[in-house]
């Protein structure tokens, strides 16, 4: 990589490059970048499986508490050791395939969804020099390989040979698809005022701080901060997590499409859906929150990977909150809500963006009034969408309650 | 090189075929997805990252799902999902099509003059696409444009309540 | 406006994961093996035979085998066989006793009938909720030894009711022993004198070590 610029370093920010090169340092040459990429595979999938086994520890943990309860604390100091057990769980499970099922198909679909649920990782900028592939069209990639996963769960719905499975699926399917347009979209403002497709020019051009303690991220304008809260929900619409859980409504769908799966397989959904929450969080931190740049110059000391992590973490406890709070949404409600509130949104904060973008010379009392604008564009849609579409719904009165 | 390009040759063209060939239509949808995979990855392979990802997005993403949907929403049963042995009938005018296709396509090909000169991909820049699309191709973009919006209309159109909502609650 | 329901309702999740952990009223969650419930005092589960004297359990039981239970009880569950010979009971009164007194726990449904009907006070019921064996038949039905329980573990767990209990056989004895002693002072006048009753039942009151 940059050899210049590793120099002046610090340690700690040149440790895991410096553990990579000792490593690859002692295969002859031409077997490096293959021994290279391999670590950075095996980097990934540890840190990530790690980080999706704690995640569900730490999720049942804080839903347990938010319903006054301790969660699990049996196995292990603290329940530390329970990620394991359940892992054991799932493997030792029965591995269940129904008579009728397409017996390839039902196989292939978790897999696939793993799988294509850990590219995502490739293009994510984990700290200065922490990238596994340097892209020009990252952002592109990222969500090409994001758009897979309905395959794999239409795959999953059709091979289980189940009608709610089936339909499920159809639900799911259409769900996924409405809100991939505004995941689209609220990114494409990014791309627009970056002028580039690429993560670390995306990061790279939210450094540097305005008036010493402001950081040049995108959620601090306010087409970033509109953008963010867009990604954010369609971010948990796209990762199948609560209020959007309609899939696999329990109390509804039995389980949706993974009715039918059981044991390790199951397992698998499970590790995609924490997989496709990873990911999506890790770039709305790319493209919104900095990246990997620290908060504040005088904080520059914390090794860039810790900030992206503390960063992806903060946005991780957020899903789960928001999945402690909220109820699902009805169907009718999900698609009523991408179409009618998000869509026109995204697309007007696309047309505030180019506005931005365009006004970036304006200074002095101009400057003023390119907030303003700006603001104006973000609130004043957004609550007269929010008023016309709840009209006559909101605030509900329980009369017999 | 030469081998990474059979691999995907074989890919692109055995999963066309296994397409045209299994019984079950959902794994003909599937198998042609597998094919659009093949043919993204040939884009890579030619160095041309851009049109590989926005294939995957395009097709793999989004024309997968129509396909699929037009074969879950046509078939009333199980059963019809699976297509009768080929008649004779049918196999003649699926192999005129073919040659029909393949002709124009092969026909376009030769006549192109290539300049077998080696290029290096030229790099991507989002200003570049977009100067490229508003300039040499903005007729194409409008005209696309203009169909996309008509099939949206007519989506809107089929699926919007003949009456409206209000008198239904009445 | 739209969105301000869910920022509240934010607010209550972070109130309630803030709250459990120094707010004992909202963190209700008893860890069960390591720390047991306070049960209240009218929790029930089976029934139980009292003692008067722990030392000796089988020997001074309030029962004296009157079979009302065992012919009210709904599901059928308790078995008693009477005594052939007598033994004076907590008023000195010469009883039977019941040879065999058994109950299935495993058919018993805690009504709590047969302490109703007991003229005796001599079954309660038990608290006793971490009832598990290893066998489904034999382990199940209990005997008389392991029924009986002394009336300072009925004075353990129903405090209210044991001391009501305690205080209406005292009246009870005072009442017999009242009765007995005019019967004396009639007897005194009459030219023969059995003094044998009174005596014993003296004795007993100060054995009872159910005093609370």
């Amino acid at each position: 990589m940059i050899a210049a610029a590793l120099t002046t370093d610090s340690f700690l920010e040149r440790l895991p490059v410096l553990a990579r090169d000792t490593v690859t340092g002692r295969l002859p040459e031409s077997w490096r970048w293959m021994a290279g990429s391999l670590l950075e595979i095996i980097a990934i999938l540890a840190g990530f499986g790690l980080l999706f086994a704690y995640l569900t520890l730490a999720e049942r943990k804080i839903l347990g508490r938010i319903q006054n309860r301790p969660g699990p604390n049996r196995t292990g100091w603290f329940g530390l050791l329970q990620p394991f057990a359940d892992g054991v769980k799932a493997l030792t499970k029965e591995d269940v395939v129904p008579a009728g099922a397409d017996r390839v198909l039902h196989f292939l679909a978790p897999v696939v969804l793993v799988a294509v649920s850990l590219l995502g990782f490739a293009v994510l900028p984990f700290g200065r020099h922490l990238v596994a592939v340097e892209l020009d069209t990252a952002v592109l990639y990222f969500f090409a390989a994001g758009t897979a996963t309905e395959l794999a769960v239409f795959m999953a719905g059709w091979a289980s040979h189940n009608k709610y499975s089936l339909l499920a699926a159809m639900r799911a399917l259409a769900q996924l698809i409405s809100y991939e347009l505004p995941l689209l979209l609220s990114v494409v403002p990014v791309v627009l005022v970056a002028g580039t497709l690429s993560t670390t020019k995306i990061v790279a051009a939210q450094g540097g701080w305005s008036l010493g303690f402001v950081p040049h991220w995108h959620v601090f304008t306010p087409w970033g901060a509109a953008g963010f809260v867009l990604f954010m929900v369609a971010a948990l619409a796209e990762s199948n997590r609560s209020p959007f859980d309609l899939p696999e409504a329990e109390s509804e769908l039995i389980a949706g499409h993974l009715t039918e799966y059981s044991g390790f397989k199951y397992a698998l959904f499970f590790m995609a859906e924490y997989f496709g929450m990873c990911a999506l969080s890790g770039m709305a931190v790319t493209l919104f929150l900095g990246g990997w740049g620290a908060p504040l110059a005088q904080l520059e000391w914390i090794p860039s990977y810790a900030w992206f992590t503390a960063k992806l973490l903060v946005l991780l406890l957020g899903f789960i909150w928001i999945r402690a709070t909220l109820p699902r949404l009805r169907l009718d409600q999900l698609m009523k809500f991408a179409w009618k509130f998000l869509v026109p949104l995204t697309l007007l904060n696309l047309a505030n963006a180019a506005g931005w973008s365009l006004t970036a010379g304006w200074t002095g009392p101009l400057q003023l009034v390119r907030w303003a604008v700006a603001l104006a564009l973000v609130a004043v849609p957004f609550v007269v969408l929010g008023r016309t579409l709840s009209a006559g719904s909101a605030p509900r009165t329980y009369r017999f309650a | 090189m030469t081998f990474t390009f059979l691999i995907l040759a074989v890919i692109i063209l055995g999963s066309a075929l296994a397409a045209a060939l299994r019984p079950n239509l959902i794994h003909c949808a599937l198998l042609l997805v597998v094919s659009w995979l093949g043919v993204a990855g040939f884009y890579l392979w030619a160095g041309a990252e851009f049109v590989a990802f926005a294939q995957v997005l395009v097709y793999v993403g989004a024309l997968s799902m129509v396909v699929l949907f037009a074969v879950l929403l046509t078939r009333q049963s199980r059963a019809e999902l699976r297509v009768d042995a080929p008649e004779t009938r049918r196999a003649v005018w699926a192999v005129i099509a073919g040659v029909a296709v393949s002709g124009v396509i092969g026909a376009a090909v030769f006549a192109t003059k290539w300049d077998p000169a080696p290029v290096t991909a030229p790099e991507v820049t989002v200003r570049g696409l977009g100067l490229e699309l508003m300039g040499a191709h903005a007729a194409a973009l409008l005209l696309l444009g203009v169909l996309l919006t008509a099939a949206l209309l007519g989506a809107v159109v089929l699926a919007a309540p003949d009456r409206p909502e209000k008198e239904e609650k009445s | 406006m739209l969105g301000s329901g869910i920022l509240q309702g934010l607010l209550v999740t972070a109130k309630n994961f803030v709250g459990s952990f120094h707010d004992p009223a909202r963190y209700t969650t008893l860890e069960y093996p390591e720390v047991k419930p306070a049960l209240p005092e009218a929790y029930r589960n089976f029934p139980f035979l009292v003692c008067d004297n722990a030392t000796d359990p089988l020997g001074t039981l309030r029962c004296v085998a009157c079979q009302i239970c065992e012919k009210e009880c709904p599901p059928q569950c308790i078995y008693i066989e009477k005594s052939r010979d007598k033994k004076p009971d907590a008023t000195g009164k010469p009883q039977i006793y019941p040879a065999v007194f058994a109950i299935d726990t495993s058919v018993c449904m805690s009504c709590q009938i047969c302490v109703e009907v007991c003229p005796f006070d001599a079954i309660k019921m038990d608290q006793v909720f971490e009832v598990a064996t290893t066998d489904r038949y034999a382990a199940l039905l209990l005997d008389r030894g392991q029924l009986t329980k002394p009336n300072t573990y009925f004075h353990t767990i129903h405090p209210t009711e044991a001391a009501e209990v305690d205080a209406r056989l005292a009246a009870d004895r005072q009442a017999a022993e009242e009765k007995a002693r005019v019967a004396a002072l009639a007897k005194a006048k009459a030219p023969a004198a059995p003094q044998a009753p009174a005596a014993p039942v003296a004795k007993r009151d100060q054995t009872p070590e159910s005093a609370p």
